[in-house]
């Protein structure tokens, strides 16, 4: 007879550190180059595989059952599908103080932060911004500033109010701009690149392309399956996420819809800023502004709320280095909109172009990076789902 | 002092509060488990068997009262009751709408589950889900709910109640509604109840798959204090489980579903059931006893390289070896009888066209037992074994109850004890098993029991008033 300890034992160890090699398929596994995080994702998974209670909450779990292991690749592909909108967590028979201690979301977000800086490209880069998200943020939007503000006055241009031109030309700003957007650009590409080369699901139809699409733009994974949202400090249901997200990111578009339009008035038919404030680039940049400021305030409250068991804490900097920046590109941007006749324009300006370059320096490495690679996660899945792997688990 | 006071916190207890509230009563719920631990069993549930004669949102086709009623009486064996079945048949068709305003939300089957597409409603994110509603329903409608408050006394005049204690503490109500589930995670009550077979004690090899919290002692009390009862208290769902699954609440993500796909031998090599009789979702619930009844209360489900990718994956790896010896030494069967067993089960393989969704053609012909369906040689390496163990559900030794609910003390029914959930579903599931019963009899009978509870402590308050 076996004592019932050694069995609480055996499986007290099994839950905590159950080993992923050897499971029962006739494939190389591969598993055993997963780094912590993700060799925890697969432990993860291999719970929620053999139960699947939370199946209509997301695409996350629809795509495991498509899998019998969890491969590296199969592990950054559902962490970054996992929209961190909670249900699971709260759902799960299996989440802490429970052995198993199941914690889908936490394991999916330690993740995310590696394929951020994994496929980042230059690799350096993302290394540094993994460990000091805040600070390079932060430290890079002051010292653009300062550089900017520091420039001003050796070259010795004196205020003039309303126009941007007489202090930084507009080509020197253009250039400027250019090079990092296009950099942003490029790094980004490079990184989803690698992203959906590793394991790629194959062909992509207009059709998936278009779920795909629909389901990044509504953000339909923070409904929680019911349309009801996702969970913040606790088990209730709420759509603040959404809508808080929907306020920056909207806010984003029509603040950039606003340069892009401002950029089409200069060279098309050479109007030159500053514009009226009933003007088309000022009415977008103003909304968007509101919403840029909005969204991440509410963001930021909901993200120092969140129940302590969400997420990865070790995301948290980055998280918030993010969203601070945005908060200071929108609020910048919004004083300089009001005090551009004023003699504080000429450092306001200074400090909120200082402040949109490190955003756009950033944007490669930091949570930026969760829209790109969530979008190309949930294409992915919409190919996938399409082109299912012959499993035949029969019933039960 | 309260109107009803309502003992335990599953899916039972709280359909009782939310009712006994919803009636204008005064509630507190008492709980034995931490928060976190809050619910019983029904954390692990995960839907509902409905009741319906046309299609209705996640269900297909129908699933008339007769055909549910059917299906009732050839799992139990008969040991029903034909009018508290049909009452939790028909209350199954149209208790959804109540459940749904209460936060509670349904979702079509999931994958691995489409065999109960007709007959089920599945809870999206399961019974954990389902319960934290129900909790955040009852907080808003202002039920009191005490966590960490194992009832530890009863205190009856009669067969009317009076009050509960936990520990120092008494909580008097003017009614009470016991939905405090059965008494699996007893481990001594289970060691008892199973008594000593050939010099062990079977029971002390049992996993509970669910709460650690259902230690059975309201049922005691009751038992004690002359309630009437029903049902021998060996008998217990019991399920084949993967054996290291946790001592308690392994929940669903244990089972193993690969028995139908190969043999399973004993701790000393021998086959000893039938592994193809039927499909497997019918037979799961039978294997957990044949388990229990093997020497050291263990069993081994051996498949072959051809069975992977044609179950439901389990939750912990197999033990995995290229040759039957290998095997043998890995799961620490007696090697040259477990060689020799499989042997001789490859030798009489009559393998026609495999088929695991059709009971197929390919049988055994001279061996004892023989497998009837699914048989295929065990031939392809690496083979792979998972030890099983009996998991314990839940215990059908329950309270008699009338349709009212009421508790029954010497054939009649009590004025204010009413009884819900695991406590009474040994009236309609005397035995035997099948999916989303539980949770539609604990549904049904906590509405009932909240109700009534309500009622009559309102007569109680009525007679007070009248007689002050």
């Amino acid at each position: 007879m076996e004592p019932l300890e050694a069995l609480t034992r055996e499986a007290a160890a099994l839950g905590a550190n159950s080993p992923v090699v050897g499971l029962p398929s006739g494939l190389s596994s591969g598993l055993s180059s997963l780094s912590g995080s993700e060799a925890e994702v697969a432990r993860v998974m291999q719970i929620c595989n053999a139960c699947r209670y939370c199946e209509g909450y997301c695409a996350v779990f629809p795509a495991m059952t498509h899998r019998l292991e969890f491969g590296k690749n199969d592990v950054h592909f559902l962490a970054n599908l996992c929209h961190n909108c909670g249900a699971c967590l709260h759902a799960c028979q299996y989440a802490p103080p429970h052995e198993f201690a199941v914690n889908v979301p936490q394991a999916m977000a330690a993740v995310r932060v590696h394929t951020y800086s994994d496929y980042a490209w230059p690799a350096a880069l993302g290394a540094l911004y993994k460990r000091n998200g805040l600070t390079l943020a932060l430290a890079s939007a002051f010292g653009l500033a300062l550089f900017l503000v520091l420039t001003m006055l050796a070259v010795g241009t004196l205020p003039v109010s309303g126009n941007f031109y007489a202090i930084f030309p507009h080509r020197m700003l253009v250039l400027m701009f250019g090079v990092t957007f296009v950099y942003a650009l490029v790094a980004l590409g490079i990184g989803v690149r690698r992203f959906w080369r590793d394991q790629a699901p194959g062909a992509v139809s207009g059709t998936a392309l278009g779920e795909a699409t629909h389901d990044a733009l509504t953000l339909r994974y923070l409904g929680g399956g019911h349309g009801q949202g996702c969970n913040e400090s606790d088990d209730a249901y709420t759509l603040l996420r959404r809508r808080f997200h929907h306020l920056t990111f909207y806010g984003f578009l029509l603040c950039f819809a606003a340069t892009c339009v401002a950029t089409l008035y200069h060279y098309a038919f050479g109007w030159q800023a500053p514009y009226d404030y009933t003007s088309l680039p000022v009415l977008l940049g103003t909304v968007g502004g509101l919403g840029l400021l909005a969204g991440p305030i509410g963001l930021l409250g909901l993200n120092l709320n969140r129940h302590p068991l969400h997420g990865d804490a070790n995301q948290k900097p980055m998280d918030r280095g993010f969203i601070a920046l945005l908060l200071l590109v929108s609020a910048s941007g919004l004083l300089l909109l009001a005090a551009r006749d004023t003699a504080a324009m000429s450092v306001l300006l200074a400090i909120h172009l200082g402040v949109v370059m490190a955003l756009f320096l950033t944007l490669p490495y930091g949570k930026f990076a969760h829209g790109i690679y969530r979008c190309a996660a949930l294409l992915k899945w919409t190919v996938e789902k399409r082109n299912p792997p012959k499993l035949q688990l029969g019933n039960e | 002092m309260v109107d009803v006071l309502v003992i335990g916190g599953g899916n039972a207890a709280l359909c009782a509060a939310l009712m006994a509230r919803e009636a204008g009563a005064s509630v507190l719920l008492l709980e034995a488990a931490p928060r976190e631990w809050r619910g019983g069993n029904s954390q692990h549930v995960r839907n509902l068997r409905c009741m319906h004669d046309a299609p209705q949102d996640v269900l297909i086709d129908a699933y008339p009262e007769e055909e549910y009623w059917q299906d009732l009486l050839k799992v139990t064996g008969g040991q029903t009751n034909e009018k508290l079945a049909r009452l939790v048949i028909r209350a199954s068709s149209n208790c959804r709408d109540w459940m749904r305003s209460h936060g509670v939300h349904f979702q079509p089957p999931l994958s691995g589950a489409l065999h109960v597409a007709r007959t089920n409603a599945f809870f999206m994110g399961g019974g954990k889900a389902l319960i934290n509603a129900y909790y955040r329903s009852a907080a808003r409608l202002g039920v009191q709910i005490r966590y960490d408050a194992p009832v530890d006394g009863i205190e009856l005049d009669g067969d009317t109640f009076v009050a509960a204690r936990v520990g120092r503490e008494r909580f008097e109500a003017r009614s009470c509604v016991l939905a405090a589930g059965g008494f699996e995670s007893d481990r001594a009550w289970l060691r008892e109840a199973w008594g000593q077979v050939d010099g062990e004690w079977p029971a002390d090899n049992f996993l509970i798959r669910g709460t650690r919290f259902n230690m059975g002692v309201p049922l005691k009390r009751l038992i004690d204090a002359g309630a009437d009862t029903l049902g021998d208290p060996s008998q217990s769902h019991c399920v084949a489980i993967d054996a290291r699954a946790p001592l308690y609440d392994g929940g669903i993500c244990t089972r193993i579903d690969c028995v139908s796909l190969g043999v399973v031998v004993n701790r000393d090599g021998l086959r000893f059931y039938d592994e193809g009789e039927d499909f497997w979702p019918k037979r799961y619930a039978i294997w957990g006893r044949l388990v229990a009844l093997q020497p050291g209360q263990i069993g081994y489900s051996i498949i072959d390289a051809k069975a992977v990718g044609r179950f439901m994956p389990p939750v912990f790896p197999g033990e995995r070896a290229d040759t039957l010896a290998e095997l043998a030494r890995k799961i620490g069967v007696e090697e040259t009888q477990f060689v020799r067993t499989v042997e001789a089960y490859n030798a009489a393989c009559r393998v026609g066209t495999f088929d695991h969704a059709v009971l197929d053609d390919c049988h055994t012909e001279g061996i004892d037992p023989p497998k009837t369906h699914w048989a295929q040689p065990i031939d392809r390496p690496p083979y792979y074994g998972y030890a099983l163990r009996p998991g314990i559900t839940f215990t059908y030794l329950s309270l008699k109850v009338d349709e009212h609910a009421a508790v029954h003390f010497g054939g009649k029914p009590s004025p204010n004890v009413f009884a819900a959930g695991e406590m009474m579903s040994g009236n309609v599931l005397g035995k035997g098993y099948t999916a989303g019963v539980g949770i539609a009899i604990g549904t049904a009978f906590g509405r009932i029991a909240g109700a009534q509870a309500a009622q009559a402590a309102r007569a109680l308050t009525g007679a007070y008033h009248g007689a002050a």
